[in-house]
């Protein structure tokens, strides 16, 4: 109270900056709890986790197999691909090189753009044009292009922090520069590319817009790569439009929810081990 | 070598098939009638889409009344105020807040946040509101994270200046270090009006989608990026798919100006 009468002002500001991380606080809770709370009694429904999809059991086993399928599949095409590049763009390319600003401007352009428009230029490139239609495919090549910015960006962070001396090192012992960069450079970068590469698990994961009209909706089991199959985000969108099955819808936000939470914390774990 | 010329490709590729599978429709109905026509009715042949980007607007500046004040003082906290111990459970708090899935954010909103505005307004509780404050804190995240770089970026002396001056611990930080650190809190709201105005599935779902240029703020909108979801299902061949793609043209313009506006800042920053 003496603080208020002699700095009013400051006393408001201290009080505005408390409140509004007292309300960040307050919703991540709220939103956390809330979802834990009334999904965790629903998860008991019978045949929530049956094998196959029914109308009557409106299963998310199938998404959840799905979802990791997508995921594996992703990823293999997008990290090769991704650490290449990073791998140019830190050890080989010269600074000031046209082709470079070009990759590092065209990498940010991707990053921003909103995962809708992936999702529209998937369904016509490999939907319309190519007549795959909803395919599993498609949405892989798809989500694959829209996470290869953020593997870039972090493969090559890590790979800027490793020391010159690793490198002088390897080159004094007498190593070419594909041994340095393979056996030397790469290895010590590990734990920052990992990490990365969990952020895009979370992005994965997470997506739908992209998915609806790439991957499409079928919640089964894809029998092949040229079969449509829904993810767990789908899933739960296609349960929220229909409207009928919210209690369903809650099971598979916080099935969600917990795989996300999941990934956070081992990103946090590997970022720690990093900084030792 | 090859590997990194594939972001190339990929961009070149998005932007050759967007146009060129959008400009054709919107050509065909007239570029002025298509962006600043007000009537979107795609089986009589009326594709205006001014209703939405308006709807993309006032969501998204919404999203910044809600998000950048809380956002931002938030950062204060996180970087100036917060005690270590507390800091440790904080920051992962609001790294998960940016990583739940827009899905969630979106069922979320219309479990929690419609049923309220229901009772509160009177209205269906679908609407610029509801999505506002829904998108004020899927923007937090990125704005809090960004901010809080940019405020632990600007140097010590200058709050060590302002308090040997005098000033209190609170007028040191908002008058001497914020304002240094001005342009990266800036990048971190186009940042967030970016991903405000390409989030799709959460809005879709409380917006309310009427396409129609809203006339308060408790009535429902639709944003550009629902108006491609809400239809792309059941267009067919033809001009209604090229004018649902044309308005992915104009989406991929807009964060195009927003994404080259963010990399300007970053220079002047750096």
């Amino acid at each position: 109270m003496d603080y208020l009468k002699k700095h009013p002002l400051s006393f408001f500001l201290r009080l505005a900056v408390w409140a509004s991380a007292l309300l960040t606080a307050g919703v991540v809770i709220f939103l956390i709890g809330y979802i834990l709370v009334q999904g965790v009694p629903n998860l008991t429904l019978p045949g929530l986790f049956a094998w196959e999809f029914t109308a009557e059991n409106q299963s998310m086993m199938p998404a959840i197999i799905n979802t990791v399928i997508m995921t594996v599949l992703t990823l293999l095409l997008a990290v090769p691909v991704g650490v290449f590049a990073a791998i140019y763009l830190v050890e080989y390319s010269k600074k000031g090189n046209r082709l470079v600003k070009l990759i590092r401007v065209t990498a940010e352009t991707l990053s921003g753009i909103p995962s809708i428009v992936y999702g529209l230029f998937g369904y016509i490139v490999f939907v319309i044009t190519l007549g795959w239609s909803y395919t599993l495919l498609s949405g892989i090549i798809t989500l694959a292009i829209m996470i290869l910015p953020l593997i870039i960006r972090t493969t090559e962070e890590a790979l800027i922090a490793v020391p010159d001396s690793f490198r002088e090192g390897s080159f004094g012992l007498g190593a070419g520069k594909l041994r340095t960069v393979f056996r030397i450079v790469l290895p010590s970068a590990v734990p920052g590319v990992l990490s990365g590469i969990i952020l895009a698990i979370g992005r994965i994961v997470g997506e739908s817009a992209a998915l609806i009209f790439t991957a499409g909706t079928n919640p089964a089991i894809p029998g092949s790569l040229f079969s449509s199959a829904s993810t767990l985000s789908v899933h739960l969108y296609t349960l929220l439009t229909e409207g009928l099955y919210t209690r369903q819808a809650y099971a598979t936000a916080v099935v969600l929810l917990v795989m996300v939470i999941f990934i956070n914390a081992l990103s946090g774990m590997l970022a720690k081990k990093l900084w030792r | 070598m090859l590997s990194a010329t594939v972001s190339i490709l990929a961009v070149v590729l998005i932007c050759c098939f967007l146009f060129d599978q959008g400009l054709p429709a919107m050509v065909e109905i007239g570029i002025s009638d298509f962006i600043t026509g007000t009537l979107w009715k795609p089986l009589e042949g009326h594709f205006g889409i001014f209703p939405m980007i308006i709807g993309s607007i006032y969501v998204t500046a919404g999203s910044i009344i809600f998000g950048v004040p809380i956002g931002l003082l938030c950062a204060v906290f996180m970087a100036k105020f917060c005690p270590q111990r507390l800091y440790r459970v904080m920051k992962p708090a609001i790294d998960l807040l940016a990583g739940i899935p827009s899905i969630v954010y979106g069922f979320f909103a219309l479990m929690v946040i419609v049923p309220v505005m229901q009772d509160l307004t009177g209205t269906s509780g679908k609407g610029i509101l509801t999505a506002s404050i829904m998108l004020g804190i899927m923007i937090l995240p990125t704005i809090i994270s960004v901010s809080e770089s940019a405020i632990r970026a600007v140097p010590e002396s200058y709050y060590e200046g302002s308090l040997a001056l005098g000033a209190t611990h609170e007028r040191s930080v908002f008058a001497a270090t914020l304002p240094a650190a001005k342009s990266g809190i800036m990048a971190g709201v186009i940042l967030g009006v970016g991903r405000a105005i390409g989030e799709t599935m959460a809005v879709s779902m409380v917006a309310g989608n009427q396409a129609v240029i809203p006339q308060s703020i408790t009535s429902g909108v639709r944003t550009m990026t629902a108006n491609i979801i809400l239809e792309m299902g059941y267009a067919g061949e033809g001009l209604h798919r090229g004018a649902l793609i044309a308005t992915a043209v104009v989406l991929f313009v807009f964060i195009l100006i927003i994404n080259i506006s963010f990399s300007l800042l970053k220079r002047r920053g750096e």
